[in-house]
Formats: C-alpha cells, structure tokens, sequence
C-alpha cells in the first residue's frame, strides 16, 4: 500500500479541531433569545432599585451583566449536552476500531510500511531504533505541516475548486477502496464465501451514498455515521502501516503541533478559521464532524435551489433580513461553489433567482427546520482528524499492550475525561480550540502507565484473587 | 471513573517501586508486598473519593451562583450515587475484563489444583464491590456533606475489611459471606439515609402510588 497522499490531506485538515463560527453564532443568537425572555424579568425586580439611576444606563449595564450571566449559564446547561453529543460518536469511532482490531487480524500483521515512514524499526539496537522512529515521526510531520500549509494557501485565494477536488478524491478513495479491502478482510476472518457481484454492488451503493451524504446533503445521522466510518478506516491503515515507536512518537508531535497552529496567531489552522469566519461560510463539511447541521431535507420542492439557499441563510443568522446579496449566497453555499456551477445549474434547471419572495415563502413554509434550529440544538464540531488519531491511540493500545482490555479502558477514559476538559475549556474561551493535545497527553500517559504499571499489580492481584 | 483510576495508577506505581526494591524471589516478602499494595490502594481510593468530593462541591457551588432560583439542577446525593457508580464501574471493569477475555478462550479452569469456582466467585465478588462502592459513595458523601467523620471513618474501614477478607482466597467463605453482609448493611444504611423507609418499601412492593 504505497499509493496514500491523495488521502493524507484528508485526515490533516481533520486537525481542525474544534470549528467555531456556528457555535459563536450559535451563543450570540441564544443570548439574544434569552435577553429577550429574562429582561422582561429581571427588569421587573430590579426596578425599584433602580429609580434613582438614570434609566437607559441602567438598563445598558443590566443587559451587559444579563449578557455575561446568561453566557455563562448556558455554557454550563448546554455544555453538558454537547458533551454528550461528542461522546457517543468518539465512543463509536473507538469501539469500531478496537473490534476490528480485537477480530480482524489483518491490522496487526506487519505487512511493510507507508513511503513517508521509510526508516524500518527492525534493527539491532535500541539506539538505531529510536534514531530511526525519531527520524520517520519527524518526515510524517514535516509532510503534514506541508499540506496543511498548502491547503490554507489554496482556501486563502479561493481555490475552491482544487480544494474540493482534492477532498473528493480522498473520500472516493477512502470510501471505495479502503473499505472495498476492509470487507474482504473481514469477511476473510468470518470464512464468509462472498462473490465478486455483490460486492461489487455493496460496495458501490456504499460509496456513492457516502459521497452524497458527505459532500452534498443527506440525512444528518447518516452523515455522522459515514464520518464515523471513515475516521475508523483511516484509523486502522495507520494502525497497520505505522511501526509501533513511530506511532506513539506522531501521536505526542502532532499534539504539540495541533497546539502550536491553532493558538498561535499566524498557525495556518488558526488562519483556516479566522479566514472561514471572515468570510462567513462553513469549512468543509468532508472534514468536520456536526452534531446537528441544518439542512432541509424531504421538502416539497418546487424551487430547490433556492429553498437550499434560503435554509442556508436561516441558519446563519435567524434575524437576517429576508434581502441578502447573491454574491453571499453563493459563497455561504457549500463553501463555495463558483460561478460555474451556478451557471450550469441555471442551464440546467432553468433560471431560478433567489429572490426575497421565494425565501420568504420558503420560510413561511412549515418546515422541520425550524424544529432543529432551537438555540438548545446548535451543536459542536470535531474535526475529523482528531478522531482518527484518539482511534489510532486507542487502537494501538488494544493491539500492542500487554494488559490488553485494561489498558484499552484506561485509555478509553482518559481521552474521553481529555475531550470533557477540551469542551469545557471551549465554552470558557469561546474561540476554536484544538482538540488534541490534552486527550492525546492524558491517553499516552495512561497507555504507558497501566501498561507498565498497573498491569503487574492487577495480573498479581488476579492471580491471587485479591481484590482493591 | 477518572478518579478511581488515577488512584489506581498512582497505588500501582507505589507497588511496582517496592518491589523493584526487592528481591524478586522471596515468595513471602512478595505475598506482603502485594497485601501493602492492596491496603495502600484501598486508602488512595478512599482518598481520591474525598478528593472528587472536593471537586463536585466547587461545580454545584458554581451551578447555585448562577441559576436563576438558587438551586442547582443536580443534587449532591445524585452525585453521590453517580460518584458511587462510576467508582464502582470502574473498578469492576478492571477486576473482571480480562478474566472475561480470557474465558472465552479454549481451556480448563483450576487443571493445575486450583479451585473450580474461580470464575464463578470471581464474579460474584466483583458484582458485590460494584455494589460496595455504589453505596460507599452515598454514605461518604453524606458523611462530608454533614460533617459527620465517623460514617467516613466507618465506609474507609469497611472497605479495608473487604479487600481484607479477599486475603483468604481461595477459602471463599471466608471472603464472600462477609462482602455480601457487608453489602445489605450498607444498603440499607445508604437507602435510609437517601430517605427511604420500610413505608416507601412496603408502598414500592405492593405498588401503591
């Protein structure tokens, strides 16, 4: 398995750790909704303390404080409840991996390394072997600090379009063909007779509905469940094709390196969001993972180009006044489909103008939207990268301890209490965080803890049958 | 869960350096070892529980300041129990999984003269101490809430004497009965401190509202 850079980008771009513009949105508009509800109330107990300021200060200085209040408040509810939301899938994500890698031999055969780890692990001493994982971790890192590098330049001058050929590329490789290889070796493990036809067919109906889910629209939890898939697939290659220093010694880099390009100001992550923010338009939806993503689905569609496009605007901003530019719309659609496309789909359907009228209508229809759109609903985003690489840790462990199940569970807690103090950093600072490195830290130091620690004491205490 | 495993990290890293210490062949310094390790560990535990304490009063103190009516919308006892269940997931998680990985592997339990029942009063002392610690969460809990250091004193000593008794094994009886007294004590110390009473039982059984 040599041929892998068509692919590679799509896992780096999932460093994009936590995405914020739709949850800053999201907090602004939830303030303003709560505003309106506890102004009326609280201005009716403070009031008779307040007669003797002037009344318009008063109230500034109330919605100020209100404003901070209800912040914090609702970081705290609903902080909860994106927790959750991004427990499960990281959960799932996890036990896929560790299933496969728990049944499926193939991922834990040695069966020669990718190009871009070409130092072999293999040799006499410990020395040359650490000098050779140092030396692999260091080309892996510079070749993704290169991508990522490359893929900001291509956003910064709007190269859509390569851009999206790119993402498209690797989603097509990683949907067909990596799980066209993760099927037979399953089915190889079960002794499954399989013919060629319907696996043809499995396959293909597999692949075409994930791009669609993926890059287009589709239901929201088929969507996760494809994004899921996909970082478990991309997991496992790594898990196969990475020598076991290599492995943890990118795990620990790229932590620091998530670090060092989100935070810093001129880390070309932390420009990638700043840029998408400016422009107002959501990062690519082939690398993020959405807890809830609005989208109008199953509508009665006379005009669905511009109901597309009307949905796309309410979820932006609820207050937005019904007249935006069509130059915003094309941009807020899809991140970005250029003239061309427009052109072509006018040729194809007919002219449709988004006009203030068919939005308009569109919004008075009854639509399921509207539902989803409660300030409670707006969800948090991961990137996609950052699920693989929690998969690999998990899943290194899993094939390569010797405590086996107790170390996979160690790990298991430790990133998930990582994401917990990730979010909750998040809902304190409010600005994209990277996702990385407190659950890489806390997974690696409990991997090699409970492996080397633990795991003595417990097979002790079993086999005496003690219990603590 | 955390907790309880960080606890159990850091006990374990206490064991391994003695017996790096030590001399790896004598058999019964060995067994003391691991009888310190299990103590020590017990006592971390116990420790780490005060600690986690410590935590969730500052959250709900944080939750009160700023709710709107004064209370937070989780209860210290519900903390307690969870605090409880997660302890209690968590150690027997690691207790008992990989005796599961194993069992479902081929082979014959006690061939080499060790007792038959090894799986069975493995499970059954694993599910009392998940048991043990759900109620020891709520009785340790309620005994910082009121300040009340003897019911602390009693839940730390309790667990001492479990993981004791687990040092006659594989004289069971001697290690199961007692756990499983143990348990319906402090089930029904933690159900009356929680607020039941035999009514709400005797209402519950006979399903009256």
């Amino acid at each position: 398995m040599t041929e892998l850079s068509a692919h590679l980008p799509q896992f780096q771009h999932g460093q994009l750790t936590e995405n914020f513009p739709d949850n800053h949105l999201s907090n602004t508009n939830d303030n303003s909704e709560r505003r309106r509800h506890d102004n009326s109330e609280r201005r009716r107990n403070d009031n008779p303390e307040s007669e003797t300021n002037g009344q318009p200060q008063n109230s500034i200085q109330q919605v100020v404080e209100q404003d901070e209040e209800d912040d914090e408040e609702l970081t705290l509810k609903y902080g909860a409840k994106h927790v959750i939301m991004l427990f499960v899938p990281v959960t799932l994500c996890m036990v896929v991996v560790v299933a496969t890698i728990k049944s499926v031999s193939f991922y834990t055969r040695k069966d020669g390394q990718l190009i871009y780890t070409p130092f072999t692990e293999e040799t006499e001493t410990v020395g040359q072997r650490a000098l050779n994982s140092i030396l692999n971790a260091a080309i892996m890192i510079s070749v993704i600090i290169v991508m990522t590098i490359l893929l900001v330049v291509l956003y910064k001058y709007r190269c859509y379009k390569v851009i999206h050929g790119w993402l498209i590329i690797s989603s097509l490789l990683l949907l067909f063909f990596f799980s066209f290889i993760y099927l037979g070796e399953v089915f190889k493990t079960y002794n499954v007779a399989m013919d060629y036809i319907t696996v043809a067919l499995m396959i293909w109906n597999f692949g075409v509905v994930g791009m669609i889910c993926i890059h287009w629209k589709g239901p929201l939890r088929l969507q996760q469940a494809y994004l899921i898939m996909i970082s478990a697939l991309m997991a496992l290659v790594f898990i196969k094709y990475l020598p076991e220093w290599t492995a943890w010694l990118i795990l620990a880099v790229i932590s620091v390196y998530d670090l060092v390009a989100v935070l810093c100001p001129k880390g070309p992550l932390r420009m990638l969001v700043e840029t998408a923010q400016e422009r107002n338009e959501t990062l690519f939806p082939a690398l993020i993972y959405s807890s809830t993503m609005i989208w109008l689905v199953n509508m009665a569609e006379e005009d669905p180009e511009a109901q597309r496009k009307a949905s796309k605007n309410s979820t932006y901003d609820k207050q937005a006044p019904a007249n935006q530019t069509r130059n915003e719309d094309a941009e807020a659609d899809d991140g970005g489909f250029s003239q061309e496309w427009q052109q072509q789909r006018d040729n194809r359907i007919g002219p449709i103008e988004s006009t203030p009228e068919s939005r308009a209508a569109v919004q008075a229809l009854p639509s399921n939207s509207q539902t989803s759109e409660d300030p409670e609903e707006r969800g948090v985003k991961l990137g996609l990268g950052d699920f693989i690489f929690y998969s690999v840790l998990v899943g290194k462990a899993s094939a390569t301890a010797s405590g086996d199940w107790n170390t996979t569970l160690a790990c298991f807690v430790a990133i998930l209490i990582g994401l917990c103090l990730t979010l909750l950093l998040l809902a304190i600072f409010k600005k994209a965080l990277p996702a990385l490195p407190i659950s890489i830290t806390f997974g690696l130091v409990f991997y090699f803890a409970t492996d080397n620690l633990v795991q003595p004491f417990m097979d002790q205490l079993a086999f005496h049958q003690f219990y603590i | 869960a955390f907790f309880w495993l960080v606890s159990l990290l850091l006990s374990s890293l206490i064991w391994f350096i003695a017996v790096k210490a030590s001399d790896p062949r004598d058999e019964p310094l060995q067994k003391g070892l691991l009888i310190f390790g299990v103590m020590f560990s017990v006592l971390l535990q116990e420790a780490f529980r005060f600690l986690y304490y410590k935590l969730l009063r500052k959250a709900i103190e944080g939750l009160v300041a700023l709710s709107e009516d004064g209370c937070s919308p989780i209860s210290i006892q519900q903390m307690a129990y969870v605090a409880g269940v997660g302890f209690g997931l968590m150690s027997g998680a690691f207790s008992m999984i990989n005796l599961l990985a194993d069992a479902l592997g081929p082979g014959t339990v006690g061939i080499h003269g060790d007792s038959q029942l090894y799986f069975l009063t493995s499970a059954f002392m694993t599910m009392v101490l998940i048991f043990l610690h759900t109620f020891w969460g709520i009785l340790f809990f309620h005994g910082c809430e009121h300040r009340r250091w003897w019911e602390i004193v009693v839940v730390v000593v309790m667990h001492l004497a479990v993981s004791g008794s687990t040092f006659c094994n594989p004289l069971y009886v001697g290690s199961l009965v007692p756990s499983y007294l143990l348990m319906a004590v402090a089930a029904a110390w933690a159900y009356i401190l929680s607020g039941g009473s035999a009514q709400n039982l005797r209402r519950f059984l006979l399903c009256k509202s």
